[in-house]
């Protein structure tokens, strides 16, 4: 997939079709919407995160970043975008994808140091995230730790003081909104 | 609660060689590491393999699947050949799966794209003449698949719209309009079969009748000109329809043509089964929808875990506008501070005399909506009865017509004030959480809107069946399709007044004079509730006007595009939270419940026991329309005694539907315990990884104590690559994962119940 906008091969698109949860119109459009954001000059694939959170579906996102970070597969993990990432973030925020693999990538967007658990700092920077920047919104020190303690004795089954992927999944599985609203429809 | 016990453990400050332990424990790497999802998933295609019955060989199983502690030992060198082994075993199993479990298994796994292309060409090296026919043949079939759906595109025709909307307003709003989509499907399909089976066989074979004048009134009054075309019962014949027999009859009387050979469609017997045919498969279709949503929507209904569930699953990724991004962090940060302030408030217990005066205030509402409810419903009552013994005193037609007119109006009025009415007085009461007041509002206009439908069924089947000459009837069927076609359009022109007053004029009043910057609250409940109605005198229509599903589909259609204006124009999002899913399935159960059991008990009350007219429709002449199936079944056992079993069949199912309402009751269970199985499934997959941990921690204190064993005199030279600490630490968290594993499998299930 170079520079030039062309056109998908038809084995690719049926490839892609087989591997992810995409239908044929979305690869198609997933194309045509990357293919616009790519550099004509440059000689790389990739697209740099800042061109991505251009997006309309992403501009104004909270977790815009953390999305880019989780869907790289570039070494340096800058964010940066291939096709295949740009497909694998579509799939996973599609109307078709499973329950397990939205939680999943829910799980790691939210895991905002990369350790693999849930714990006090990555709560709070999530309830900042979905609280928003202005004064009157965000929850002053006390209310942050009494809500982060109650989130803890709520969801934290064996008292670790985090929240594995297991115990996440847990509580998503109660709560049927999830799937309906982690979706990304271009 | 066990408040103190776990604050060890949380407030530690752990050195970074255990933070290091830590990161490599199973549990935490689930979700990062590949050969943590690898192995995760060898172990799936394992059970699927075993499921599906090719058995898997004892080579296969890797001996650390077996719970014993004999397998452990030397967790840390053999880290990376564990993974390659593992990352074999999972191509193995693969291998041995079928396709479909194959391709379903590869794109569930959350690896990605380059990843899994690499496994799938393993798994799949060559096509080989039968793997080119299911390789090849999905693409084609694919192929044709993607064809017909590109035709069906019509129903993607709205994909631009629905996402406009909810990247301003959100999932909730959304489901107003994906809930209109729905039931154009429904009418769709109905309008389908009633069309192809009776309205084109009608239309080709006209009856003789005779032609009135087009007035622009009947658009509106549904009478005059269409009493005499295919768009009322009383049009059609109930004789059977022949080919060429018509055509030689009218033209030659003295030809011998009797030889009336190839088609013949007999009319009545054709009404029945399609209104019975197209009400079962909707039914189907209906409780079908209904005990998907309820499984997955009320697993557990227990408010355990709210504030989690805010936390981590109430963010709407749909959103995308910026001004709506803003709102809805408004929302989530007021919501979250409420059930703060809900959960302290929750240690200070009311006293008795605060709620006694609660109770009475809830008694004093109930008492003023159901006094309210009732006065409408005698209202109607005695209103119809009045219109009924006036409406023949003018002589002039067209007062006449426009006379007819006013019931609908009134109830239309009752329907559009009433509710605004309960909205007021739910203001001066105080529930325990908003969910409480939206269930309360939908009960209380779900009530409205049922016993003013059941006055009006009354009216017309006990009072106008029964004694159709008061009215000057010849065709009593007719009439009762003529009033079903006027409530329907006044309901349109109603809601049509209600969006252009009630949204934009309130906007412009709210803003120009009030000078309040909040538009009006786009009120979901009551525009569900308002379709749900419309839908019903849809449902009870069809049997006396075959073609009202059209009429239906063409309101709905305007509805969608004047509600998204309006919308766009006049509306903000709804501030209480709205739990689109579970609001979902109370909207799709009260269209099951009330709406088409309500319609449908109608409808076979009045083909099993009412007397139709004796000169027009498909049924003169007999006891009732029942009949005419029962005539043809018993015909048919006469002429071939073999098939009576089909009349056993017809007995029991046909004439006794209760039967079915069983069948729907038992399939409604099975699909909600099918959801609390899932949740099972998942707690025993939280213990298994739990027992994951503990093996993990076991080996890494016993292979750090095997290091310090026979080094007691190596202590001296310092160069101790074990921190005494560290061994603390595991074994500290080690006895805190045994301890708290008995908890592990309690809690979960005491929550559950």
């Amino acid at each position: 997939m170079g520079g030039a906008a062309s056109q998908l091969p038809k084995e690719m698109v049926s490839e892609y079709q087989e591997l992810t949860f995409l239908t044929k119109q979305e690869i198609l459009l997933a194309h045509k919407r990357f293919s616009e954001l790519q550099d004509r000059d440059s000689l790389s694939s990739r697209v740099p995160m800042e061109k991505i959170l251009t997006m309309p579906e992403l501009k104004s996102n909270p977790f815009r970043r953390r999305i880019c970070h989780v869907f790289s597969t570039s070494e340096p993990n800058d964010g940066s975008l291939t096709f295949e990432d740009f497909l694998d973030l579509l799939s996973a925020f599609s109307d078709s994808a499973t329950l397990e693999i939205k939680s999943h990538y829910a799980f790691r967007i939210f895991d905002f140091d990369d350790d693999g658990t849930l714990d006090a700092g990555d709560l709070e920077k999530l309830v900042n995230c979905l609280t928003g920047d202005t004064d009157e919104t965000r929850l002053n020190p006390e209310e942050m730790r009494q809500l982060i303690k109650n989130i803890l004795e709520e969801s934290d089954i064996d008292k670790d003081g985090t929240v594995n992927l297991s115990e996440f999944q847990h509580v998503i599985s109660r709560s049927p909104d999830f799937v309906s609203s982690f979706k990304i429809v271009l | 609660m066990q408040e103190e016990r776990t604050e060890p453990l949380m407030d530690q400050q752990w050195s970074t060689a255990t933070l290091r332990v830590l990161s490599s424990m199973p549990s935490r790497t689930i979700g990062r590491s590949r050969g943590a999802i690898i192995s995760n998933y060898y172990n799936r295609t394992m059970q699927l393999r075993r499921r599906r019955q090719s058995r898997p060989s004892i080579r296969d199983f890797a001996p650390s699947s077996r719970p014993s502690i004999r397998g452990y030992g030397g967790v840390e060198t053999d880290a990376g050949v564990d993974d390659e082994r593992k990352w074999r075993q999972l191509v193995i199993n693969l291998q041995n799966l079928p396709v479909s479990d194959r391709v379903q298994m590869l794109r569930c796994m959350p690896l990605s794209v380059d990843e899994k292309r690499e496994i799938r060409y393993i798994t799949s090296p060559y096509l080989s003449p039968f793997c080119f026919f299911f390789f090849i043949l999905p693409n084609g079939y694919g192929g044709m698949v993607d064809y017909w759906l590109s035709l069906l595109s019509f129903l993607q025709l709205w994909q631009i719209a629905l996402k406009k909307v909810s990247g301003r307003f959100g999932t909730g709003v959304l489901s107003y309009f994906v809930f209109l989509k729905t039931l154009l499907l429904f009418n769709f399909f109905l309008s389908i079969v009633t069309g192809f089976f009776l309205v084109l066989p009608q239309a080709i074979y006209p009856a003789l009748s005779y032609a009135l004048k087009f007035q622009g009134l009947e658009l509106l009054t549904g009478g005059g000109y269409f009493t005499s075309t295919v768009m009322y019962y009383g049009y059609y014949t109930n004789s059977t329809l022949k080919k060429d027999c018509i055509w030689q009859q009218a033209i030659s009387q003295h030809s011998n043509q009797t030889a009336c050979h190839s088609l013949y469609y007999n009319m009545p017997l054709a009404y029945f089964f399609t209104i019975g045919f197209a009400f079962f498969i909707t039914g189907i279709i209906l409780v079908y929808t209904m005990s998907k949503s309820f499984g997955q929507s009320f697993r557990i209904d227990k408010s355990q875990g709210v504030l989690a569930m805010k936390v981590f699953a109430s963010w709407d990724f749909k959103v995308s506008k910026k001004s709506s991004i803003k709102m809805q962090c408004e929302n989530i940060s007021t919501q979250i501070k409420e059930l703060l302030s809900e959960l302290a408030l929750q240690q200070n217990t009311m006293g008795l005399l605060q709620k006694f005066g609660k109770s009475c205030v809830h008694l004093l509402a109930w008492t003023m909506c159901v006094g309210s409810t009732l006065a409408c419903v005698l209202a109607v009552f005695y209103f119809s009865d009045y219109i009924r013994a006036r409406v023949n005193d003018t002589a002039n037609p067209l007062v006449k017509e426009a006379g007819l007119l006013a019931l609908p109006v009134v109830v239309s009025t009752i329907n559009l004030l009433l509710p605004g009415f309960f909205n007021a007085v739910a203001w001066m009461e105080e529930y325990n959480s908003p969910s409480t007041s939206n269930y309360v509002s939908i009960f209380r206009n779900l009530m409205l809107k049922v016993s003013v439908l059941g006055v009006l069924c009354y009216h017309w089947l006990g009072r106008i069946a029964h004694d159709p000459t008061s009215l000057g009837l010849q065709c009593w069927e007719s009439f009762v399709g003529q009033e079903l076609y006027r409530f329907l359009l006044m309901d349109f022109i109603f809601t049509m007044l209600d969006t252009f007053f009630g949204e934009f004029l309130w906007r412009l009043f709210s803003q120009k004079a009030l000078k309040r910057k909040r538009k009006p609250v786009f009120d979901i409940a009551r525009h569900v509730l308002e379709l749900i109605y419309g839908q019903t005198l849809a449902w009870l229509g069809v049997l006396f006007i075959p073609v009202l599903p059209i009429v239906q589909i063409i309101k709905l259609l305007c509805m969608f595009y004047m509600k998204k204006a309006s919308l766009m124009m006049n509306c903000q999002a709804p501030r209480k939270p709205w739990r689109a899913c579970q609001m979902t399935t109370i909207f799709i159960t009260l269209l099951c419940f009330p709406s088409f059991l309500g319609a449908s008990v109608f409808v076979t009350y009045t083909m099993w026991t009412i007397k139709p007219s004796e000169s027009c429709g498909p049924f003169r002449g007999l006891n009732s329309m029942f009949q005419s199936g029962k005539r043809w079944v018993e015909e048919l056992e006469k002429g071939n005694p073999n098939l009576g079993w089909l009349v056993w069949a017809h007995t029991y199912l046909v004439e006794n539907p209760f039967f079915l309402f069983v069948g729907a009751v038992i399939y409604f269970h099975t699909q909600v315990l099918d959801g609390q199985r899932k949740i099972i499934s998942l707690l025993q997959e939280q213990i298994k990884n739990e027992g994951e941990d503990k093996k993990f921690l076991i080996t890494k204190l016993q292979f750090i104590h095997e290091q310090k064993r026979p080094l007691s005199s190596h202590r001296i030279r310092g160069a101790s690559e074990v921190k005494p600490e560290d061994s603390g630490t595991a074994s500290l968290l080690l006895k805190k994962m045994t301890s708290s594993l008995p908890s592990l499998i309690f809690t979960p299930w005491t929550s559950w119940h």
